[in-house]
């Protein structure tokens, strides 16, 4: 329970509490001890004189308000031997927050369960043209995936685009969910020594947004740089057209990670890429990662 | 210098018993009046149905309250603050013109103690046999008679506990679980916690809430000055008091005080008017009912014990120079205070739009380039449509050259609806400087353009 790494705070906390409760149990049977000898016997005074002549009637209180108090006194050890509160003391009860939490968590899962486990009985593309599973899986975009893909799905440099027709590891349904259930793991190794000079770096560059057309793409250094390409290959592909079962990219179209300059390509050559979608199926649990794929494939398949 | 006598004090006085005897009269009715008005809107607002649920129905648990047409959300929590200074400025204003009217007519603790005196007088009879009762001993008919006036009382509570609820709860899902007694856990704790306090301050605790609990009774001498109007007992008139006269009706003194302690038997708080203005009494005018109808029968003027002014009594002013005294400077102050508040919350609410919109911007990218050149910013729009209808609303954008929706410009939300709407603003190359851009984002009910609402945004032109 406890954060502190020295039993020092734990104890001073629990002399303080201590402390405190024996106090005001001090103080107060100090103070009923301050009594009128009778019910209605003569009230005598504090002792206080004040202007030679003004004194203060020893007034004391109610029996049943000193009893209140008491009663206060015994909740709190009461409480105290229940609740976690001495230090790193339990309590009898073992109650905390953390365990709260999961009786939340699976009291909330009981109550919306049953809708999720019917929507993960359907096939993803039902699902998807489901208009009430679409309003859900919205919100869980825009909870657990809008922190990098973006509110409208459309990515950050280092992050995919979910709205187009291009996919790392494939845009099927089930590859989706496979995706987010067991997350990926993409990385280009940093090939800037098997390629050699930083000029064949540049040739191989140009020869990469060649493949895509790219006006920006240098004809002769394009030929020069096509030869080392063959060390691309192996992922790549000859053409550069990727290879979704490993996460290759296709070189060959438009859509880039990182950005599809000169500078930037090479820079990804030098240095390599390493790339994380986290897991979420242990998190999220598979029925509402189902919903939420279907989500997905949907941003790229506009059913209506 | 003296040492200080020993003295006898008794510290802790018992409560004694008080059993008011039943006013009848002028005041008395308006009373009545205000118990009806208050009882039946309490009791009946609950069951009314407006747009096919509970016209008044403050709903906890989606946090929307429902007053008739009228929908608060918890931004509009404002208004709470301004009904309690409408609430405030109205007793300052009611206090400093009659003063304790409120605790003597509307107050809920007057109300339901006299709604549980007159049930005690109809099962235990009037004031004399109360105490008759009271005094002998453990008898067959005491413990019937009292078994079914606490009954009786039960009832009331639970009725008005489950009434209280009913607020909360939509009453008649209430009414059904009161059937099977499938109420919620809160739902018992509330209907019984709310009867067991209608049950203890009006059956029991009575004018000792007013007396020693009630924080209003403590600030509202405040607002008192020589020319509020009070119950006030005519001295001058009344004393010296004595016997009735048979001859004159007079007491036998000479004064119009025939010391028939009426007065005194119909006092709620059990305080005799005659000796001054007590901080006990709650203005409920039994007593001038009570002294009215014995100077009726003694064929004396009335008024002996009437609402009149300090000022008054003291001046012998006419009633005309009381009701003229009464624009003072402090009244006038509080009714001005009052009418300002009144009218800037009806105007706020005639104002308010029942559509509210925040625009988050996406924090995890600046901005980013699209083709030609083009600079895309991603937002994150909550809408509110907090009217009970269904609308389509019209997204715009404005504040740079070119800037305009890439993503679709129409939204739907069904009543009472919050949803978060991702927008792409896309802005054409060149427009607007590098960095950020202010700019605003506007929603507009296609139905009904008056339903629009505009937010300020910052749109963010990377370098």
């Amino acid at each position: 329970m406890s954060d502190f790494t020295n039993n020092f705070w734990n104890l001073y906390i629990v002399v303080l509490t201590v402390l405190g409760v024996l106090g005001c149990a001090v103080l107060l049977y100090s103070q009923s001890k301050y009594k009128v000898a009778k019910h209605n016997g003569p009230v005598g005074t504090t002792g206080h004189v004040w202007d030679e002549d003004l004194t203060e009637l020893n007034t004391p209180m109610p029996r049943w308000w000193m009893w209140m108090f008491y009663l206060t006194i015994v909740f709190g050890i009461a409480y105290l031997f229940l609740y976690p509160g001495l230090g790193s003391y339990a309590g009898k009860l073992g109650w905390n927050s953390a365990k709260e939490y999961k009786t939340e968590l699976a009291k909330a899962d009981s109550e919306y369960g049953p809708l999720f486990e019917k929507y993960r009985q359907q096939d993803l593309k039902a699902v998807a043209a489901d208009p009430q599973a679409h309003a859900i899986g919205e919100r869980l975009f825009l909870t657990y995936c809008a922190q990098c893909h973006g509110s409208d799905a459309r990515g950050n440099k280092g992050f995919p685009n979910l709205t187009d027709k291009d996919w790392l590891h494939g845009g099927a349904p089930e590859t989706i969910k496979q995706t987010i259930m067991n997350g990926r793991h993409g990385v280009m190794p940093a090939m800037g020594a098997a390629l050699g000079s930083d000029k064949d770096i540049e040739n191989v560059a140009h020869y990469v947004l060649s493949l895509s057309g790219s006006a920006a793409s240098d004809p002769i250094k394009s030929v020069f740089g096509k030869s080392k390409f063959s060390a691309c290959m192996a992922c790549h592909g000859a053409g550069g057209v990727g290879n979704q079962a490993m996460g290759a990219p296709n070189l060959a179209d438009k859509t880039w990670l990182y950005g599809g300059s000169a500078e930037t390509i090479m820079e990804t050559i030098r240095k390599g890429r390493d790339n994380t979608m986290p897991a979420f199926g242990d998190f999220l649990g598979e029925s509402k990662v189902h919903v939420l794929s279907a989500y997905v494939w949907s941003l790229s398949n506009e059913t209506k | 210098m003296n040492a200080p006598e020993p003295q006898v004090i008794r510290m802790y006085e018992a409560r004694q018993e008080i059993y008011p005897r039943e006013a009848k009269g002028r005041y008395a009715s308006l009373r009545w009046l205000c118990v009806w008005l208050t009882q039946l809107a309490f009791y009946g607002l609950p069951w009314l149905t407006w747009n096919g649920r509970q016209a008044v129905l403050f709903d906890l648990t989606t946090r929307k309250f429902y007053l008739f047409g009228l929908v608060l959300w918890p931004q509009d929590f404002i208004y709470l603050a301004a009904l309690l200074i409408i609430c405030a400025w109205l007793l300052f204003l009611v206090t400093a013109v009659a003063g304790r009217v409120w605790c003597g007519f509307a107050c809920p603790q007057t109300v339901y103690t006299e709604i549980f005196l007159w049930i005690e007088r109809k099962i235990e009879g009037p004031r004399s046999a109360r105490i008759a009762l009271a005094k002998q001993g453990p008898s067959l008919q005491k413990f019937s008679k009292k078994t079914a006036k606490h009954l009786a009382w039960g009832a009331v509570a639970l009725w008005t506990g489950f009434t209280f609820v009913g607020y909360f709860t939509p009453i008649k899902v209430l009414g059904a679980e009161s059937f099977t007694l499938a109420f919620g856990p809160w739902e018992w704790f509330w209907v019984l916690f709310y009867a067991l306090a209608t049950y203890g301050n009006a059956g029991w605790l009575r004018e000792q809430v007013c007396k020693y609990m009630c924080p209003y009774a403590r600030f509202q001498s405040s607002m008192f000055d020589r020319d509020t109007l009070i119950v006030t007992y005519d001295a001058k008139r009344g004393e010296p008091r004595g016997k009735v006269a048979k001859d004159t009706g007079k007491s036998v003194n000479g004064g119009s005080c025939i010391d028939c302690t009426m007065c005194v038997q119909v006092c709620p708080t059990g305080i005799d008017i005659r000796n001054g203005l007590q901080y006990e009494c709650i203005g409920c005018a039994a007593c001038v009912d009570a002294c009215n109808s014995v100077m009726d029968k003694v064929e004396q003027p009335r008024g002996l014990i009437r609402y009149s002014t300090d000022r008054a009594l003291a001046t012998g002013m006419s009633a005309q120079d009381i009701r003229r005294r009464a624009m003072r400077p402090r009244v006038l102050i509080y009714t001005a205070g009052l009418l300002l508040v009144v009218i800037a919350v009806g105007t706020s609410l005639a104002l308010r739009t029942p559509l509210k919109m925040d625009v988050i911007r996406d924090r995890g990218s600046m901005g980013r380039e699209v083709d030609g050149g083009a600079i895309e910013n991603v937002y994150r729009l909550q809408i509110m449509n907090t009217t009970e209808q269904s609308h389509r609303y019209r997204i715009t954008a404005a504040g740079m050259p070119g800037l305009a929706l890439a993503t679709k410009d129409e939204v739907t939300l069904a009543g009472t609806e919050t949803r978060a709407v991702p927008i792409r603003l896309r802005a054409p190359h060149g427009a607007g400087a590098t960095g950020s851009n202010k700019i605003t984002v506007q929603l507009t009910a296609l139905d009904d353009p008056a339903l629009t609402v505009k937010e300020t945004a910052v749109f963010i032109v990377p370098r």
